[in-house]
């Protein structure tokens, strides 16, 4: 099976529309998509992640509900893109190959396949499915800091196997200190590194995902996640504009064009923030503790309905282990938290 | 207890005096008489090869893969319906241990949407769930409108490889009138939860049913969620794969509903 050319010597894939979903706690809507994907596109961003936050699927109370179906913000994208091509994220587990069908039937070409870092063997039938569809495939090892590099890399060549023509070190937690970082790297291009590309998907709750990736840069990787104005879950991604001024002061082409990218965070996605993603306490536990970062929100609405505070909960999400897809745990510690049950760790 | 090759299983159950082969199918039906019922608990497509023999035989079929060749039961809900069935589906360990709570709510109120959620360990999901996790989200969901009697449904797996292993976990969110009883809700929640505690003794509700006020994005609904543990037996299997058990012993349940309408029926 073959990788796809890469056109420059970094492929930045740009989630402001998918991880950036949780962010905005999924209500994007037509227009914002039009307008980012618009001004991504004329910046040479080749790649646009498009879903809810979790995924086709994702839409439900765990995770909560799409504002605008994810079927039309995909079309919408698709639609407004010259250039640029569509993907979108699957977790098994969340949703299913019918829904990569009509993802694929709305415009998506590049598939996004994501497991917990361990569970990659849940992936072999979408990587069938999406490489039967002609689409491109990605892996996301998520919560990557959760295994070993050596167990990480054999999990990558489980799903390159499979059909995957790039395994991401997925840093879903923001919890990959830099030697953390670079080992994973190191081991997942020395695994498959002749016949699939490596990726990097960071986050900033440790303020490491530009670092990160620059370590990933020159250990090989070859494809680089970022969100405008670090637009995603947690403390948000590691920021497009940022990754494309640091690449170019590096002398890496990537394609893309700095001001067009600065412009488009400053102008486009920043007047409909509903926050800008920052380090704060809740987020700086999530990578301290090695919490997914989608929990933040859904910790900030537990603790403001049951009266404890959301640094505990993520605490504990971390201590007891929980990984992604398991929101609906964030209620039950609450809940336990609220009762005065046990919780021997938290103050 | 029949098997296809000699295993620690086989040898388990002769060890208890229960009489067990590797021949197959084709031992089973070779014997006189011949069980009234099966309990299966291979692969689809296994069974979808034995279904018809035993329909021939005239052995009832409890079908523990996800074949679904028959109506789909959860012994608490609905197996009345189907208890002459030649064939019947256990759904998923998903289904078992979240359609009988779906059906508690939607017996007081209508449930325009119910969401399930199941955590299970890494360990307790072998390679078949593995192969095939969208078999899951797809019969229980169907299951969490056809069996549960929600208008729409949705079913969500995750796997956990945490050590110590954790202890299946299961969520149900339902969808519900602005203005309900909730205490009617609660009661009949605790009611189904110790009707399915007397075939599945680790099944545990963990906090009290919550209620939430409609949000924006909920259609004007409500919402109720409920929060279960399944802790296993630990008879054979680690008490952590409540996922494994609760199949078991719904089929079990299932198994001892059906003789007894037998026995009623030729007495």
């Amino acid at each position: 099976m073959s990788r796809p050319e890469l056109r420059h010597a970094i492929r930045i894939t740009d989630t402001t529309l998918r991880d950036g979903s949780h962010a905005m706690a999924h209500q994007f809507t037509l227009t914002q998509v039009r307008d980012t994907v618009r001004a991504l596109d004329d910046a040479g961003i080749e790649v646009i992640e498009v879903s809810h936050g979790d995924g086709l699927g994702g839409s439900s109370f765990n995770y909560g509900f799409s504002r605008t179906h994810e079927m039309e913000l995909i079309e919408a994208a698709r639609d407004t893109a010259r250039n640029a091509r569509i993907a979108v994220l699957l977790v098994p587990g969340i949703g299913t190959v019918n829904d990569l069908r009509r993802a694929h039937d709305a415009g998506a070409e590049i598939v996004r396949i994501a497991t917990h870092c361990t569970e990659a063997d849940v992936s072999v039938q979408h990587f069938t499915v999406g490489r039967e569809l002609g689409m491109e495939t990605v892996g996301f090892l998520m919560m990557a800091h959760r295994t070993t590099p050596r167990i990480l890399a054999a999990q990558a060549r489980i799903m390159v196997d499979a059909g995957c023509q790039c395994p991401y070190v997925t840093d879903s937690a923001g919890a990959l200190l830099m030697e953390q970082a670079k080992a994973r790297f190191e081991a997942l291009i020395e695994e498959v590194g002749d016949e699939a590309w490596v990726g990097y998907h960071g986050h900033q709750n440790l303020s490491l995902g530009v670092a990160n990736s620059i370590l990933a840069i020159e250990a090989g990787v070859r494809q680089i996640d970022g969100s405008l104005c670090a637009l995603g879950a947690g403390s948000g991604n590691s920021p497009t504009e940022v990754l494309a001024a640091v690449f170019d002061r590096m002398g890496i082409k990537t394609g893309v064009d700095v001001p067009a990218l600065l412009d488009a965070a400053e102008e486009v996605v920043r007047p409909y923030l509903p926050r800008w993603p920052k380090m704060d306490r809740n987020a700086i536990v999530q990578g301290w503790a090695g919490v997914y970062s989608s929990f933040l929100l859904h910790a900030e609405q537990a603790a403001a309905r049951y009266g404890v505070p959301a640094q505990d909960i993520l605490r504990r999400c971390g201590e007891l282990g929980l990984v992604g897809g398991q929101e609906d745990m964030i209620i039950d510690i609450a809940v336990e938290m609220a009762t005065g049950a046990a919780c021997g760790s938290c103050r | 207890m029949v098997g296809v090759v000699e295993s620690d299983g086989l040898q388990r159950a002769r060890s208890q005096g229960i009489e067990s082969s590797p021949g197959g199918v084709d031992w089973l039906l070779r014997q006189d008489p011949l069980p009234e019922i099966v309990f299966e608990a291979t692969s689809a497509a296994a069974h979808t090869a034995n279904a018809a023999r035993y329909a021939e035989a005239g052995i009832q079929a409890v079908d523990l893969t996800p074949a679904q060749l028959g109506p789909m039961v959860c012994p608490a809900v609905n197996l009345e319906d189907h208890i002459a069935a030649p064939n019947v589906s256990m759904i998923t360990c998903g289904g078992q241990a979240t359609i009988p709570i779906v059906a508690a709510v939607s017996r007081v109120c209508e449930v325009a949407y119910a969401e399930i959620v199941a955590s299970v360990s890494s360990k307790s999901a072998g390679p078949g769930t593995r192969a095939n996790i969208d078999e899951f989200t797809d019969t229980t969901s169907r299951a969490v409108v056809e069996v549960g009697g929600a208008r729409q449904g949705k079913a969500i797996i995750v796997l956990n490889p945490i050590e110590p292993p954790m202890i299946m976990r299961d969520t149900v969110f339902c969808a519900i009138p602005a203005e309900v009883d909730r205490n009617a809700i609660i009661d009949s929640i605790q009611r189904m939860v110790n009707e399915v505690k007397s075939y599945v003794p680790g099944y545990t509700l963990r906090s009290e049913p919550q209620f939430d006020d409609p949000r924006t994005g909920w259609s004007g609904n409500a919402r109720v969620a409920i929060f279960l543990e399944v802790e296993g037996n630990g008879d054979y299997l680690p008490r952590y794969a409540g996922n494994l058990d609760i199949m078991t012993a719904a089929a079990t349940r299932v198994g001892q509903l059906m003789a007894a309408a037998k026995q009623a029926a030729s007495a």
